[in-house]
């Protein structure tokens, strides 16, 4: 059993009392919520007549079903307009706080909440919607709950869950360069596959991750749950703290200086006791490209789609599901597969470091005639920001469509979707059968200037070639 | 809809019904309700949509449509089943289709908590007994008894010692498996907990 790590201390300051069977009560320090996970949520806690316990400790916000052309309202789509209005009225009712649309701070909930800094070191952090596990880039003990669970926390703000084992995943040595998080992150899942996770958090440490952005961290901690890992963190350190700081929500003053103390004090102890310990060499990883249709199914650009034999027997039958659906054969290259759509955005990848790498490698360049791309910011401050810089102009001059803010294309919810049997090259996260949008759509999940370059060359291509020339 | 669904209440101890097999590593959540499912405020029509693309794809061959399989309950599946989003829709979905019960190899962990808290006991059988069901099933109806107490799984031809959490039994025999009474109980302690936060202390000024 793990002992003194970051998620230890965390999980035992909130444990509020042990529950029958060996699960315990946890309280959750900020609940996160959206339109699509809620509204069934608010309708139990009517049944049930309960009101809100801490509404000042849930912040909501609108991104799954916003449409990214046009977001004028009411919406065209009337369901997507019902939902919307459905938050609004329970957050009005509730007393909670929400960031709509137009307000300057409204985006997907997981690029909001951190550079808001609302996502602070040390805390529980639960949202309906898997990919909270993104907060833990920040030293939090975040993950994703289904509907009941959040009417629970509405109503107590408290879950009943099975504590988790630990994993380090300790990262050797230095990206190279042109690879970036997500490269390591999807090599990362490769190597351990897709439901090691489960029953973990994952503490992703080393040389390695200590390099990393606080952005690229909150890649890599976004798709723990990709490996099946439910919680994904990060020990804090000065890079967090000064991404913090000055934030909106972030402490202040006197209340920096205690905040800053206690953050310092909760990373896992030098001789802390791991359920399990991996070791990797990041120096190794290649940018990395799916192949299939689960986030495990991966290879280096120069690598070649596995062959069934070279696969363990556990994934060969996912495998064989693969390349039927995605019309590949065994051994094929994946470098030059011709791609239709190339998208930038997501929870994963739509944050302003992300749009100035794709942006920096479309400078001066165009998108292949063949392709639709389009970029969508994670959230109006980044869309703001990346304004400022001149980032949308060197996007629609090469021929990317600009959007607004949502999660868009990496789950379909809206008007954005692929086609047919089209194959998109995307900086999401999921590349399941259907996930964007089209029951026989294709996912090439790569890193945000891995989609540029497939946008420049119209087929998946080395984004090495292009800025080592 | 087969019939008017009628959501489960109180204590579960026993599940008995017919077995339906879905064979697949890594069935997803998407796949199980597409997102296009999810623009809705209440989960009542999600049952007619689960599996929609699989099953359009499959082109009335698919498990779920097979006339035998009508008024199967229990739902047998391979390993990592339910993985990817949180969406509650998905149990929900098959809750409503009649899903009462899932026996499988692995479950993803978001999954399971959602089946868990909207009472649909989710059990792990080793791959071989798994398999043996699935072969079993091919060939003829399979109908199995399951007592949550004992954690038993019996039929004619099979007796199987089914896992569980422990926490998650417990729940079902207690019928306190909607946590959210026993997590109100403790309201004192919660408050308590709320003032000892370091983090409550320097709050963000909203």
């Amino acid at each position: 059993m793990s002992k003194d790590t970051l998620f230890d201390k965390v999980w035992d300051l909130h444990k509020v009392s042990s529950l029958p069977g060996g699960s315990d009560q946890v309280f959750i320090g900020l609940h996160l919520i959206h339109e699509v996970t809620s509204p069934q949520a608010f309708g139990a806690l009517k049944d049930k007549n309960l009101k809100v316990k801490f509404p000042n400790r849930t912040v909501a916000t609108v991104d799954h079903i916003v449409p990214t052309d046009n977001q004028s309202r009411p919406f065209k789509d009337n369901l997507a307009e019902q939902m919307i209005e459905t938050l609004e009225r329970n957050c009005l009712q509730h007393k909670i706080r929400f960031f709509n649309i137009g307000s300057g701070n409204q985006g997907i909930v997981h690029v909001v909440a951190p550079e808001l800094g609302l996502t602070q070191p040390g805390m529980t952090i639960a949202c309906g919607d898997s990919h909270t596990s993104t907060h833990g880039a920040f030293g939090s003990i975040a993950f994703g709950i289904g509907t009941s669970q959040v009417r629970d926390v509405l109503a107590t703000q408290t879950i009943a869950m099975n504590k988790l084992k630990v994993r380090q995943i300790w990262c050797e040595n230095k990206l190279s360069h042109g690879v970036y998080a997500k490269d390591l992150v999807l090599h990362i899942i490769n190597k351990l596959g897709v439901k090691a996770g489960v029953g973990f958090a994952y503490e992703f440490a080393g040389p390695a991750i200590n390099e990393l952005s606080m952005e690229e961290r909150m890649t890599i901690c976004n798709m723990s749950i990709e490996g099946g890992a439910r919680c994904g963190y990060i020990n804090p350190d000065e890079k967090t703290f000064s991404y913090i700081k000055n934030k909106l929500c972030a402490p202040k003053n006197e209340d920096w200086d205690k905040a800053l103390l206690w953050w310092k004090s909760l990373k896992s102890d030098e001789d802390s006791i791991f359920d399990d310990l991996i070791k990797l060499d990041a120096s190794k990883v290649e940018p990395t490209v799916t192949w299939g249709i689960t986030p495990g199914q991966s290879v280096g650009i120069n690598q070649q789609i596995p062959v069934l034999e070279k696969l363990s027997p556990n994934d060969q039958f996912v495998a064989k599901e693969a390349y039927e659906y995605m019309g590949f054969k065994p051994g094929q290259s994946i470098k030059n597969t011709p791609v239709d759509v190339c998208f930038i955005g997501s929870c994963t990848n739509g944050r302003i470091s992300d749009l100035r790498v794709a942006a920096k490698l479309l400078k001066d360049r165009k998108v292949s005639k063949t392709v639709k791309a389009f970029v969508v910011p994670g959230s109006e401050k980044v869309a703001a920001k990346a304004k400022q810089e001149g980032l949308d102009k060197i996007f629609k001059e090469s021929g990317f469509q600009w959007r607004e803010p949502g999660c868009s294309m990496c789950l379909a919810m809206n008007s954005d979707k692929l086609i047919g049997n089209q194959v998109s090259a995307s900086s999401s996260n999921r590349n399941f059968k259907g996930r964007q949008g089209s029951p026989t759509g294709r996912t090439l999940l790569m890193s945000p200037a891995m989609v540029a370059a497939a946008a420049i060359n119209g087929k998946v291509s080395d984004v090495r070639e292009f800025i080592n020339k | 809809m087969k019939s008017e669904f009628i959501p489960p209440i109180g204590k579960i101890l026993q599940i008995s019904g017919k077995c339906i097999s879905l064979i697949g590593n890594d069935i997803d959540t998407d796949r199980i309700i597409p997102a296009r499912f999810l623009k809705c405020i209440n989960f009542d029509a999600l049952g007619k949509s689960v599996f929609e693309d699989d099953r359009k794809t499959l082109k009335g061959r698919h498990p779920l449509d097979l006339e035998e399989n009508k008024n199967a309950s229990i739902l047998i599946v391979n390993s990592n089943f339910g993985c990817g989003s949180s969406r509650e829709h998905a149990p929900q979905a098959l809750m409503r289709w009649g899903i009462k019960a899932i026996i499988g190899e692995s479950f993803a962990e978001i999954f399971y908590s959602n089946c868990i808290a909207i009472g649909i006991p989710c059990f792990t059988l080793p791959k071989k007994s798994i398999q043996d069901i699935q072969k079993c099933i091919e060939n003829k109806s399979l109908f199995l008894e399951i007592d949550l107490k004992n954690c038993l799984a019996k039929s004619k031809d099979f007796n199987f010692i089914l896992e569980i959490k422990e926490s998650s039994r417990k729940m079902f025999l207690s019928g306190e498996w909607d946590a959210t009474a026993t997590l109100l109980e403790n309201e004192i302690l919660v408050e308590r907990k709320y003032k000892e936060l370091p983090y409550i202390k320097f709050d963000y000024d909203f």
